[in-house]
């Protein structure tokens, strides 16, 4: 029982992550139809950020606000220079233009910073451990769920009661009309991607917290884990992302803490067949798009 | 007297399908002008083309003395024009208030904010009911109320209505006719599509008639009723 607990304490800071980053990929998809690969290098940035600091010596209080304003400008950035002259374009040659993105990105990081994995000093703080109910968690963990938890509520205020916020959910549904209103198409789109880059720079502070290092490809395999996310929540659809996270989360710590050794080989396929039979049963993932499903009727 | 809205030779083209071949039009001040047509004859192509929604091949719009052809969508309601789509196309998954929040996005002015929330809400009471329904939730008649009143909530002083009537109850068609009147006396100039031609011609000023994307006869619509082009254009006789 204390080890589920534990595990389960586990699952939410790792899904909590995940969650925070399909959000990010949802946001963008659900108002120009892009599915943005490049957001795991703006987690890259966020990390590099954060390692930068450290060398600085850069109080790790200062660095965190540093490292989310370099992924929220990055994407934004992003946004302007990459994804704008092909915005009217097929969702096929957006996809194409994000990888080119992230690959450059890539290249850049291996060339002008290292190809290996380098350290990022953290403050010891994060690497103790807490007791709370009878349980052993570590500071990290806690603070990854605390800041997952934050910002949802946050984000959830904001599409609900913020005049921008309500813009972007009305862009998403119908952006023609959107734009009707006198709702300005580069302020939304420009808008998810400050959003995106917030979410990939939060996430990238988690991630790095758990792991202490940064390497060209960081972002690459979260970020693929959250789009996998996002399909099983429903993809467009942002409380879809949050549960296709926390569902993805929960099913690799799982497998990871309770498949019997000699199974742990195949714990990737199993854990994607999960994924593909909650697919078989509700195609257009657990919370589908309001959106989409109009569009099919 | 300057039109306050108006075309000239306006062509809108889908590849190789021409819409809108060279239609002018004008709307004076204070009037309620309609186009009339069969389906496919260009009139929400018009519409379309001229709040920026459909690219402008050829051709002009003015609106207010000033050259708006080809303008972005987003820069028409703060100047005072809006459209009330076609098959209403209201905010679904956002709240009835939301809706109408939206609408007012262009109005940066406290008072002039509250103004047009009052105006909707006493034009629309039952939008005032349901303001917190998602609007994905309401009837058509509602969601057509809804459509109207969030276009209004820009204050504009041109509004583009298209097929306001579309799909719904007698009664509620008597309501929305009653409606454009209404906006009329309220200071609103209208350009209306309309399928219902026998009611909008009841309240409609001028009228322009069109064929596969022509304009093949213009007048009040007195004159229009008399001539037999009005069959023509709907039964798509030449």
């Amino acid at each position: 029982m204390d080890l589920f607990l534990q595990q389960t304490v586990n699952a939410l800071a790792l899904g909590g992550t995940y969650a925070l980053l399909a959000l990010g990929l949802a946001v963008v998809f659900s108002i120009m139809g892009l599915i943005n690969f490049a957001h795991g290098e703006l987690m890259t940035i966020a990390g590099y950020v954060l390692m930068y600091c450290g060398i600085a010596g850069v109080s790790f209080v200062i660095a965190v606000p540093l490292a989310l304003t370099a992924s929220v400008l990055a994407a934004v950035a992003m946004e302007r220079i990459a994804f704008r002259p092909v915005r009217n374009g097929s969702g096929a040659t957006m996809l194409v233009t994000s990888f080119a993105v992230a690959m450059i990105l890539q290249v850049l990081f291996q060339n002008l910073i290292s190809t290996r994995s380098q350290p990022v000093l953290l403050p010891a703080l994060l690497s103790d451990s807490v007791r709370i109910f009878g349980m052993v968690i570590g500071v990290n963990k806690l603070a990854a769920i605390v800041a997952t938890v934050v910002l949802l509520v946050f984000l959830d205020w904001f599409m609900k009661h913020q005049k921008t916020g309500i813009a972007m959910r009305a862009a998403a549904e119908d952006f023609a009309i959107a734009r009707l209103m006198g709702i300005k198409a580069n302020t939304v789109i420009a808008g998810a991607f400050a959003l995106s880059g917030l979410l990939a720079g939060v996430a990238a502070v988690l991630w790095v917290s758990q792991r202490a290092s940064v390497d060209p490809l960081m972002g690459f395999m979260p970020v693929l884990k959250a789009f996998i996310a996002a399909i099983l929540g429903g993809l467009g659809s942002l409380r879809g992302a949050v549960a296709g996270g926390f569902l993805l989360g929960f099913i690799e710590i799982y497998l990871a803490a309770f498949l019997p050794p000699e199974m742990q080989e195949f714990r990737d396929p199993i854990g994607l067949g999960i994924v593909v039979l909650v697919l078989l049963f509700r195609p257009n993932g657990l919370i589908p798009s309001a959106t989409l499903k109009a569009e099919k009727v | 007297m300057q039109p306050l809205l108006s075309a000239k030779d306006l062509h809108v083209r889908y590849g190789a399908v021409e819409a809108v071949r060279g239609v002018s039009f004008e709307l004076q001040q204070g009037e309620i002008v309609a186009l009339l047509g069969a389906n496919g004859a260009g009139k929400s192509s018009i519409m379309n083309a001229i709040t920026g929604l459909v690219p402008t091949a050829s051709g002009q719009v003015m609106f207010d003395g000033k050259d708006i052809t080809g303008s972005a969508p987003e820069s028409l309601a703060p100047a005072g024009l809006t459209l009330s789509p076609e098959g209403r196309r209201v905010f679904g998954t956002l709240s009835v208030a939301d809706n109408l929040r939206m609408g007012a996005f262009a109005l940066t002015d406290k008072d002039a904010i509250s103004a047009a929330w009052d105006r909707v809400y006493d034009l629309f009471p039952i939008l005032r009911e349901r303001k917190d329904q998602y609007a994905g939730t309401l009837s058509g008649g509602q969601q057509q109320m809804l459509a109207v009143g969030r276009a209004l909530m820009s204050n504009p002083r041109v509004l583009l209505l298209d097929e306001p009537s579309l799909g719904l109850a007698p009664l509620i068609v008597d309501q929305i006719f009653d409606l454009i009147l209404k906006l009329r006396d309220q200071g609103v100039t209208l350009l209306i599509v309309e399928q219902n031609v026998a009611k909008t011609l009841q309240v409609a000023d001028r009228a322009y008639v069109l064929v596969s994307g022509e304009v093949v006869e213009q007048g009040k619509p007195s004159q229009l009723s008399e001539s037999g082009t009005m069959q023509d254009a709907y039964l798509g006789a030449n």
